[in-house]
């Protein structure tokens, strides 16, 4: 195996598909609601009748530019779109429109980062297309007699995006794939729900000897849920004579170049520079910052806890790392949202722990209070009397206590095993409810224990 | 010149079933047909934009905004064979 490794590398391209977030179709004024009953959501226009005028939607254009631009590509000054003809019914007029020859824009990169080592992707170009309508099979397949077409997402306005075979693992794939996801969802381009398509991506793997320049025979590796590539898969030799012509239905796009500078220059924080922001400014580990830029939603969050607590930064990281995505999905967008912690609570809760009022133990229970009513941190501890005992009097009292109910352990400690200062001091916390100032109970115990 | 594996390319592309008859008929017209963009080609064309539009239109676009869509009834008016509100057609794979 090792041997056949060394002598042969994967070579791996993805086009990525993307919805773009418009309230209606590219080409047509019908919606582009997700699950509206079959065939409720189309006209003449994207039912392909005779005699009707498709319309771009300017909404699709400036989403795609938008993208364009974040991964660096360069804005072609003209664009036009292009018939691909293929005979199946996905399609009720039997072509796609699409771009060609001359596609929105071309030659940019995604940055992204596998196991810490930095990576950049070639991308090749981004054009925009209409999706096309959705095959279900009647029954079984096997012995399906019929196909079922819903042509509700025919003309749905699609960005596709094609990388250069510069990926070879499936890791860094999968890492392409999220890094890209990042990026549509910052800019709000694409919403990024893969269940429902709003994000697909088909696979060109190939083989080649290590060290070769030339791609090996490519195999297409498409969305194997898609009935069409199926069907394309099994019928290469027909199915990429696409017969492409310039649409005689659409006039050319002409960007006007004062109106991309525009649209670069407001382009948000995306998501890699995010990271790095959070290294420099906030003080985090690289990989903390990568987990809290992984949606917008969830970096906007923290950076409103820090605001709300400006000390402590890494503890607020902390606590979303390690407790609050317990509970919710980083990668969803909106369930930080529903979590029911907003981000000052969160920040309140640090702020108790760095007051002295909790300690960190019992801010875990106050933390799954929190998420169980949606309550105030501090108004949990008043009403719950959760406020740490730091008098010293009162752990005094609770120290000799513990001290005098564990004879092994001071036996211990003064033949020399320090460690078992832990027993007594674990004995006061339970005993205190886990109320009691876990540093001051430490230097308590030490200080008697040493005296005896 | 075209073929007549041409002509029963492209007539497969489209789905068409041709006779033998057909076949030359549609090879004839159609070499016919590019003799006379031949003629067309012998003009000099250099630096002149290849025409894909009459009319000299850029940038006609609409804003986004959704408009009424037809009732699934009526989308379905046409199709030979329905089932529920999807059109039905032959299975699209046969082995």
């Amino acid at each position: 195996m090792s041997a056949v490794a060394t002598e042969y590398e994967t070579v791996i391209g993805l086009e990525v598909h993307a919805q773009l977030a418009t309230r209606s179709k590219m080409f047509c004024g019908c919606p582009t609601t997700f699950g509206a009953p079959p065939n409720s959501q189309t006209c003449p226009i994207c039912q392909g009748m005779p005699g009707v005028l498709p319309v771009v939607n300017r909404r699709a254009v400036e989403l795609a530019v938008r993208a364009a631009l974040a991964f660096g590509l360069r804005v072609n000054p003209a664009c036009r779109f292009a018939r691909k003809h293929y005979y199946y019914p996905d399609m009720p007029k039997n072509f796609q429109i699409s771009q060609y020859e001359e596609p929105l824009a071309e030659d940019g990169s995604l940055e992204l980062e596998v196991d810490g080592a930095p990576r950049r992707i070639g991308i090749q170009r981004l054009h925009l297309e209409e999706d096309v309508g959705k095959l279900v099979h009647e029954g079984d397949f096997a012995t399906a007699l019929s196909s079922l077409v819903d042509y509700n997402r025919a003309g749905v306005p699609l960005m596709e995006t094609v990388s250069r075979p510069d990926l070879r693992t499936p890791e860094e794939a999968a890492a392409y794939l999220k890094a890209f996801r990042a990026v549509l969802l910052a800019l709000g381009v694409c919403d990024g729900n893969m269940e429902e398509g709003a994000l697909r991506c088909d696979a060109n793997i190939s083989l080649r000897p290590r060290g070769s320049t030339e791609l090996g025979t490519k195999v297409e590796i498409k969305n194997l849920n898609s009935f069409r590539n199926v069907q394309r898969a099994l019928s290469k030799e027909y199915a990429h004579d696409y017969r492409y012509f310039p649409e005689p239905d659409l006039v050319p796009l002409q960007m006007d170049a004062a109106w991309v500078e525009s649209t670069r220059a407001a382009l948000p924080e995306l998501p890699r520079a995010r990271r790095q922001r959070f290294v420099s400014q906030y003080g985090l580990p690289a990989y903390d910052a990568g987990i809290l830029t992984q949606s917008t939603a969830l970096a906007d969050y923290y950076e409103a806890a820090v605001r709300a607590h400006p000390a402590n930064p890494k503890a607020l990281a902390n606590w979303i790392t390690s407790e609050l995505l317990r509970e919710v999905d980083a990668a969803d967008d909106t369930a930080i949202a529903r979590s029911g912690i907003s981000p000052a609570r969160l920040a309140g809760l640090v702020l108790l722990i760095d007051d002295g009022t909790i300690s960190g133990k019992i801010a875990k229970d106050v933390f799954a209070r929190m998420l169980a009513s949606g309550e105030d941190p501090a108004a949990i501890v008043k009403r719950e009397g959760l406020t740490q005992v730091a008098d010293a009097g009162a752990l005094e009292a609770l120290v000799d206590a513990a001290i005098a109910a564990n004879a092994k352990a001071v036996a211990d400690f003064k033949s020399g095993k320090t460690a078992a200062s832990r027993a007594v001091v674990g004995q006061v916390m339970k005993a205190s409810g886990g109320k009691a100032n876990p540093a001051m109970v430490d230097r308590l115990v030490q200080e008697k224990l040493s005296r005896m | 010149m075209i073929s007549r594996q041409d002509v029963e390319h492209v007539a497969r592309l489209a789905r068409l079933a041709l006779s033998d008859a057909d076949l030359e008929r549609m090879r004839e017209q159609l070499n016919g047909i590019l003799g006379y963009i031949d003629k067309l080609r012998a003009l000099d064309t250099t630096g002149v934009e290849p025409t894909s539009h009459a009319v000299p239109l850029v940038n006609v676009m609409r804003d986004d905004a959704t408009r009424p869509c037809l009732s699934p009834d009526e989308a379905l008016a046409n199709a030979p064979e329905r089932s529920g509100q999807f059109f039905r057609v032959p299975k699209i794979i046969e082995e």
